[in-house]
């Protein structure tokens, strides 16, 4: 395909493939970078927030150009059944500084952005180029990859497997499990479009001020999942993400379930006359530390989604992306100008300095989560949302009841639904794993 | 309940698709019966490009597909379904994503 040598091939051009192509052609380096898309993020999807501080570590002044939809100055969690929801907001004022902590973006023009950024740094991206197979020498060692184009190998001294969740390469090669079922999540997600003013209105909001809404319960039919709703300047990203074992188990159907969340007499009238303009679905990696493979070998790298770092807590993915794609490229660049060779033990650099990070210092403080909320989905998505609004209701509701009788009713609300063991289990099991 | 396939049609045309005519990216193991796997797959698949032919056995349109990928987590490992991402190119393109 390119008859020369590359220092790295990178495969993906998603938030961390692009955080390390960008890494390493800043510092020099020859990049190739393969995307499989028409464009960078034509394959793509995230909700989606962007996190200024991982983003400012790979490219300071990225506030000049990027395509950034709204500032965040308000988070609303929503507890819902099928008719209410009992929410928590924060709203500050301090969010509306001069350099924001958290944006909304379009991913897909986002990635065209950094796309573009990689490209000014001095890469090589050619896109519409499926990445087939790695090539490996005698030893086992990777030395560069296949692609379905015609003579379509390549070499480079170091691959970044920067592929995504359900990229084949690294599965095929050995070098990590395909997901499972109960470790992912299936998210489909709608684009509704509405008039800037008609956003701002609804959502309480001034010029780029951005609200993000983030709901569980009863909309996920018991089955382990959240929804969104985020607000960009002239449209509202909409979705909903469950397990995909729980779709499998219980035969709800993803798109039944978007149109019910947008049917909730919560969040029907936020997007009343909308105009829908794309409708997408992406899973998530959602097995949390345990799942994560091996991330270096031989010749290789593995970041991002493709590496399972997702904290599905926090809903905080595409910066544990960029920062492992900034640190896999780090770890590379170092090994580089050592002139040392590309090795496994070499390469444990990266492995270094992303347990020294808050990606791994996240996700092992979360390690429990994911087994807890997975076989308690029925309680945490299901019985509790339903007892809470129940209780909410019957607290409000002003009909001349005592209020002791009332207090007394709910308790034993909670009590016949989950028995004391079972609510003093819930308490203890969601304090461990949240420690 | 109401014409799901209408509304899955609705929303997928607003997306835009560069087809490789004639090239499947996944293909369904031959059955005369579905496996459970496969009958996952009929209500699963965000696109609902899985559907049940007059004979009973699950046959695939992939014209609509999103590459989400959950086909291949719940079908790949029994062997039902064959997966491999279009090539280069082709495929869905989000305009948004």
């Amino acid at each position: 395909m390119i008859d020369e040598r590359f220092d790295a091939i990178v495969v993906g051009a998603g938030m961390a493939g692009n955080a390390a192509a960008y890494t390493l052609a800043e510092r020099g380096l020859k990049v190739l970078q393969l995307e499989r898309g028409e464009y960078a993020g034509a394959k793509n999807v995230q909700g989606a927030i962007l996190y200024a501080d991982m983003l400012e570590k790979i490219i300071p002044n990225f506030r000049e150009d990027a395509p950034l939809e709204r500032h965040l100055v308000e988070q609303r969690f929503w507890m819902m059944d099928d008719r209410s929801h009992t929410g928590m907001q924060y709203r500050s004022d301090d969010f509306n500084e001069e350099k924001p902590n958290r944006y909304t973006i379009i991913r897909t023009q986002f990635d065209k952005w950094f796309s573009q950024k990689v490209r000014d740094a001095g890469a090589l991206v050619i896109c519409e180029t499926t990445v087939t197979g790695l090539v490996q020498n005698g030893e086992g060692r990777v030395i560069g990859v296949k692609t379905d184009r015609a003579d379509g190998e390549v070499h480079a001294d170091v691959v970044v497997l920067a592929e995504g969740v359900s990229g084949l390469l690294g599965s095929r090669a050995g070098l990590r499990d395909r997901p499972e079922a109960d470790k992912v999540a299936l998210a489909v997600k709608e684009m509704h479009f509405l008039p800037s003013e008609t956003i701002e209105a609804r959502f309480n909001l001034k010029g780029d001020e951005g609200v993000v809404i983030e709901a569980a319960g009863t909309i996920s039919q018991g089955m382990t999942g959240m929804g969104f709703i985020y607000t960009n300047k002239e449209c509202i990203s909409l979705g909903i993400g469950c397990l995909v074992s729980d779709f499998q188990s219980t035969g709800e159907t993803p798109y039944d379930l978007i149109e019910r969340f947008k049917k909730h007499p919560s969040v029907a009238p936020l997007i009343e006359g909308s105009e829908v303009k794309e409708y997408s679905a992406h899973l998530i990696p959602e097995g949390g530390y345990k799942a994560i493979p091996q991330l270096y070998g031989d010749g290789w790298v593995m970041v991002g989604d493709a590496a399972q770092l997702n904290n599905a807590i926090h809903r905080e993915g595409s910066n544990l992306a960029m920062t492992s794609g900034r640190l896999a490229a780090e770890a590379i660049f170092q090994v580089k100008s050592r002139r040392d060779p590309m090795t496994a033990e070499n390469l444990s650099l990266y492995k270094k300095m992303i347990d020294d990070s808050f990606v791994m210092k996240d996700l092992k403080k979360y390690k429990d989560m994911p087994a807890l909320l997975h076989t308690q989905s029925k309680n945490f998505f299901l019985t509790y949302p339903q007892l809470v609004s129940k209780a909410m209701q019957d607290f409000l509701r002003v009909d001349g009841t005592p209020k002791a009788q009332k207090e007394k009713a709910t308790l034993k609300s909670f009590v016949s639904a989950r028995s004391w063991w079972g609510l003093a289990g819930d308490a203890v099991r969601l304090a461990r794993a949240w420690r | 309940m109401t014409d799901l396939s209408v509304r899955v049609e609705d929303k997928l045309y607003q997306n835009r698709y560069q087809v490789d005519a004639g090239k499947v990216h996944i293909k369904v193991r031959e059955h005369d019966t579905p496996t459970a796997p496969l009958r996952a797959l009929l209500t699963a698949c965000p696109a609902r490009c899985y559907e049940l032919n007059d004979k009973g056995q699950v046959e695939l349109t992939a014209d609509g597909c999103i590459e989400c990928g959950t086909c291949r987590i719940i079908g790949e490992a029994s062997g039902d379904i064959e997966w491999n991402y279009p090539r280069g190119g082709y495929g869905i393109s989000f305009k948004f994503g």
